[in-house]
């Protein structure tokens, strides 16, 4: 097997070094009822060419070809070449965590520089080294919140992502950590502030908000800290669209910020592997989760970088560790942080500028359901989403997210995302699709 | 003598913000095809920020060398023997990244209708039945992001299914010489942790063990074969009272690769187990993640598994959400689906003969404690699988301890084993070569260990002050930590 | 050879107590930073706050080791040596002095009965 780098000769020398004569005496001690009577039930071992073929027929069975306005956590967005160059080096894919900083300078240099430009894109002061996706970051953020605090409710608005606040729920269940939900304002799609207040006291840990929120709509972020820090809470800000900070203004006012940053240069792979982020102001720094490198010298005194911070780690402090996670997501964490290097201080902003025209193109003549301001995305009021998405999809576009599912209130709305990679073309035809449903779905005829 | 290694140049390279110029890029975007929009009209001006202060400005060609340099600063598994102990640190077949990069699954979005999804959800299916294969378990999910997820995934399903029965009970029981994420992991899902004590052979301790059940124990999380690399030969006498308790079993799969082929947790009374995609199915480690951390369960937890799941019916793939009784989902979407592909791409290419990847693990491992224990204590004799633990005792008596060897083994070109752990050995040195080594590489890695015995004894100084060939020395941790500095940060007058 | 203070109390966990009234100052002992080696943080409770002999009221954290604070005495905070944030190179430099940690308000003051002398703290530390 081409896996297995050994001759049988060498099998044989090898056995007899360790005082045994065949390769089943090295299982020979286990308890007999423990061992596998029959051979694994699984096809044949397969060569590389079949390998690809499997996997390629498999991928044909998917949206080749089709154009997609599907956002909603996960969005299209160009990947730069370099990117899975960088990644594809043998020392940043092959290697393990750097524990052992002499030999790990590599991958501990590459998260100091995404750890600053965490901070430089979020306003925070201290970021970590990412964590499994934005929705496991939000837990962490709220464990977090209720360890500062030493408070024990959390609130969380509606306008997060649907299946965050599922991660969310799952994850703190069993921690006294009790999850509230508050509305949204149902002109402008922005947070309910009423609803909030009314629902803030001194049992709330954290206030956590997302902005652009689930329906694309930007928070006012500001309001939001204010009324939070009256009641003694802290906000927590979260994004799933990082292309969005390229643009807008970073969520300073709030606590701690917990992201997604698969929008930069991390494939959609239908929903993972991801790389999510937890960023806070230093002086919480001591009860943020995850792993954090820190730069220092070497016993030469020459600048060099080590995991530190580790005695909140699991393996350290066991049951009484600030989260059971180890690891971070540092190779997909790598992809956003060259990503970041080549777009830069301009670039990303001009992405940035790109997806706010090619958005309020597509909206443009639609009906669009809220009325706060929009990023990339926006709910589009159409009446039927699905016979609307089953029409699309006879003209190879795959319409929106239909929002029935999570909001019973907006059954007849769906979730459109326009990026960099939106043709002008491709929303015409969308456009023309709308059109042409028996009862048209354009604002401007339906008026 | 060292013979892997020849020391050579690497390359300087400053931070990304230290190659910054104003006016430098690294990008082009298409001309926008469409009107241009005015930020402030559209977001609000309060909603639009100023520059992105301090972000970098550097071309292409400068990024590729930024991170090319940068590559060279780190050993991998590409480079030679990484003998993490419990780490699994095998081969990453190439062809699984092709795989993972195949158009219609890297660019899959997680929403786009089932119509349109049905390779990925095949993909998915197929892994499931497969692991469930493998562990002998009846059903399995993937959405867990890593192995710490799994074990918690795992252990809200145990909890699910007692409280089902009226009582969640408060307590799981963890030897004591397990990994430090399963009493976090038990904490983190609501109960008490209690220690099971091992015995002289490193084995759970059964008259302890024995002592510990009641109505309170709801179960245990057990690491079979254990961190010692040794099988838990009670292991059915184990999970047999467990049951006769109504307790149930969670086993950590972190050593599965140990049994693959072998044994199947199923058969010997596991309950629910998690399995490391990226340890023994070869996905890529990468620095740290991402890996993918399955939960296998028997037909008794089930029900609670989280949602959706993904069913077959008709020749077509569907996802399943009405399931009253799931814990919830534990991640958005269906998990970490690029390290499926990757980690059913190495199923597929090792098939029904995966058991012979497993004896090259036992080999190896058993084919290093050989070589090595001529020099060096080993605490437990028992008969090693795929790890084999010795310690620093003999080595410490000349005042050179398990990070010194750890560190000097680098000199020799190799990366350290796990150092310090299992905490029930004092100076660990844990070893675990992985199937993927020949022995040309072992014979080095037992002369190297060989050799830095003999220096420890004739000159402790140059092992303790190990190592001495790489570009940095050994760094300041406790500066670090007292004083961090964890983002770069332009000097004042930069500004 | 350390020098361990006869006006002090000590416990089996390493911390010390100095009673003034019915005020006590507590800290750790130099055998306690000693075996800890460098410490890098220190996590103290809130002012105000009670403690009980025998129970935890903070950690010291060393790069790789968190080790759990014991109160040598029962009381409430009156005050936190705040220095110790920017520096806890202080508990290794000056454990018995500089570095005191937190200064509490005896609610049993005859609780220090329990307590080793400096004299017997040595012993048995040497033991």
């Amino acid at each position: 097997m081409r896996y297995l780098p050994k001759s049988d000769s060498e099998r044989t020398e090898m056995l007899e070094a360790c005082g045994l004569s065949s390769l089943n005496d090295l299982i020979a001690h286990l308890p007999p009822e423990v061992l596998q009577a029959q051979a694994l039930e699984l096809p044949p071992g397969k060569s590389e060419y079949e390998i690809m073929d499997y996997f390629r027929a498999r991928g044909d069975r998917m949206a080749n070809g089709y154009a997609s306005f599907l956002g909603g956590g996960v969005y299209r967005h160009y990947r730069p070449v370099l990117a899975d160059v960088v990644v594809s080096r043998s020392e940043f894919l092959t290697s393990y965590t750097p524990y052992q900083a002499e030999i790990s300078q590599g991958t501990l240099m590459t998260i100091f520089e995404f750890q600053t430009m965490i901070c430089q894109l979020t306003g925070m002061e201290v970021a970590n080294a990412s964590m499994y996706d934005g929705s496991t970051a939000v837990p962490e953020a709220a464990l977090m919140a209720a360890r500062i605090t030493r408070r024990s409710r959390i609130l969380v608005a509606r306008g997060v992502h649907p299946e965050y606040r599922d991660v969310l729920r799952s994850s703190v269940k069993h921690q006294d950590l009790p999850v509230v939900e508050f509305g949204f304002n149902l002109e402008s799609g922005e947070i309910d502030l009423v609803d909030l207040e009314s629902k803030l006291d001194e049992s709330v840990a954290a206030v956590i908000i997302q902005s652009p929120n689930f329906f694309g709509v930007v928070e006012n972020t500001k309001a939001a800290a204010a009324l939070a820090h009256q009641h003694g809470a802290l906000l927590v800000s979260v994004f799933t669209e990082a292309v969005s900070l390229g643009l807008l203004e970073p969520p300073t006012d709030a606590d701690i910020v917990a992201g997604e940053l698969q929008s930069f240069a991390i494939s959609p792979s239908y929903g993972g592997p991801f790389a999510g982020v937890v960023a806070t102001k230093m002086a919480h720094i001591r009860q943020l989760p995850g792993r954090i490198v820190g730069q220092t010298t070497d016993a030469d005194g020459k600048r060099a970088f080590c995991l530190t911070l580790s005695t909140r780690e699991q393996h350290i402090r066991r049951e009484k560790a600030t989260s059971n996670i180890c690891t971070n997501q540092a190779l997909i964490a790598l992809m956003a942080t060259v990503f970041m290097a080549i777009y830069g201080k301009v670039g990303l902003r001009e992405l940035a500028m790109q997806n706010l025209a090619k958005a309020h193109y597509l909206e443009d003549g639609l009906e669009r359901r809220f009325s706060g301001p929009f990023f990339n995305e926006f709910v589009l009021r159409c009446g039927s989403p699905e016979a609307l998405n089953e029409a699309l999809l006879g003209e190879k576009i795959i319409g929106g997210i239909p929002l029935g599912r999570y909001y019973p209130e907006l059954a007849d709305s769906m979730l459109l995302c326009a990026t960099e990679m939106s043709s002008r073309e491709e929303m015409d035809s969308f456009k023309r699709v709308c059109a042409a449903q028996p009862e048209s779905l354009l604002a401007k005829t339906t008026a | 003598m060292v013979s892997k290694v020849t020391p050579h140049l690497s390359q300087n390279e400053p931070l990304l913000f230290e190659r910054s110029s104003p006016g430098k890029k690294g990008y082009q975007l298409p001309p926008l095809d469409v009107p241009s929009v005015d930020p402030a009209g559209a977001l609000g001006a309060g909603n639009v920020r100023g520059e992105l202060k301090g972000f970098p400005e550097v071309s292409e060609v400068e990024t590729i060398r930024h991170f090319t340099r940068l590559s060279t600063w780190n050993y991998a598994i590409d480079l030679g023997l990484y003998p993490l102990g419990s780490c699994t640190m095998k081969y990453n077949p190439r062809v699984n990244e092709a795989a993972a990069r195949v158009e219609g699954l890297a660019w899959g979005h997680p929403y786009q209708p089932e119509s349109l999804a049905q390779g990925a959800m095949e993909i998915m299916a197929v892994l499931e039945r497969y692991l469930a294969e493998i562990t002998g378990m009846d059903a399995v999910t993937l959405q867990p992001a890593a192995g710490a997820h799994g074990e918690f995934t795992g252990i809200l399903l145990m909890r699910a299914c007692l409280e089902s029965r009226g009582d969640a009970r408060s307590a799981i029981l963890v030897p004591d010489s397990s990994h430090g994420t399963n009493p976090a992991t038990a904490r983190m899902c609501g109960y008490e942790v209690v220690n099971v004590k091992s015995t002289s052979r490193g084995l759970v301790d059964m008259e302890h063990f024995r002592s510990l059940l009641n109505p309170s124990v709801a179960g245990i999380m057990i690491t079979n074969p254990n961190t010692l690399g040794l099988f838990e030969e009670n292991i059915s006498e184990i999970t047999r009272l467990l049951h006769d308790n109504g307790s149930l079993v969670y086993m950590d799969g972190a050593n599965m690769n140990a049994l693959a082929g072998v044994s199947r947790p199923g058969d010997f009374g596991i309950d629910v187990m998690h399995l490391n995609l990226h340890k023994t199915f070869s996905t890529p480690h990468g620095g740290g993640g991402p890996g993918a951390g399955p939960v296998a369960v028997k037909r008794v937890l089930e029900p609670y598994l989280p949602t959706p799941r993904i069913v077959l019916k008709d020749g077509t793939y569907r996802y399943d959400d009405n399931l009253p009784e799931s814990i919830g989902k534990v991640r958005a979407f269906y998990g970490n689906f690029g390290v499926f592909v990757r980690a059913l791409a190495y199923i597929l290419a090792h098939g029904s003969d995966l058991r012979n990847a497993t004896m090259d693990a036992l080999l190896n491992a058993n084919y290093l404690r050989a070589g090595i224990e001529p020099y060096y204590d080993l605490p437990y004799k028992d008969r090693s699988l795929h790890e084999v633990v010795f310690s620093d005792a003999i080595q410490t008596k000349l005042g050179v301890k398990t990070g010194d060897i750890a560190k000097r083994l680098i000199d020799y070109g190799f990366h350290p084993y796990t150092t310090s752990f299992p905490l029930i050995v004092p100076g660990a040195m844990m070893i675990e070569p992985t199937e993927t080594e020949g022995k040309q590489e072992l014979d080095l890695f037992i002369d190297a260990m060989a050799s830095i015995a003999k220096e420890a004894e004739e000159n402790p100084d140059l092992v303790r002050n190990a190592p001495h060939s790489t570009r940095v020395k050994r760094v300041d941790e406790v500066t670090a930590a007292r004083k961090p500095i964890v983002r770069w940060e332009a000097a004042a007058n930069d500004q | 050879m350390s020098n361990y203070p006869a006006n002090f109390r000590y416990t089996k966990e390493h911390e010390w107590v100095l009673v003034e009234g019915d005020t006590g100052a507590v800290g750790i002992t130099d055998h306690a930073q000693s075996e800890l080696g460098d410490i890098v943080y220190v996590d103290l409770p809130q002012v105000g706050s009670t403690m009980t002999q025998g129970e935890t009221f903070g950690s010291v954290e060393s790069v790789k080791a968190v080790s759990d604070l014991y109160a040598p005495i029962s009381g409430e905070v009156t005050a936190i040596n705040d220095s110790l944030a920017k520096s806890p190179e202080k508990l290794n430099s000056d454990p018995h002095g500089e570095a005191w940690l937190v200064k509490v308000k005896l609610t049993h003051p005859d609780e220090i009965q329990h307590l080793l002398s400096a004299e017997d703290y040595q012993s048995y530390i040497e033991g």
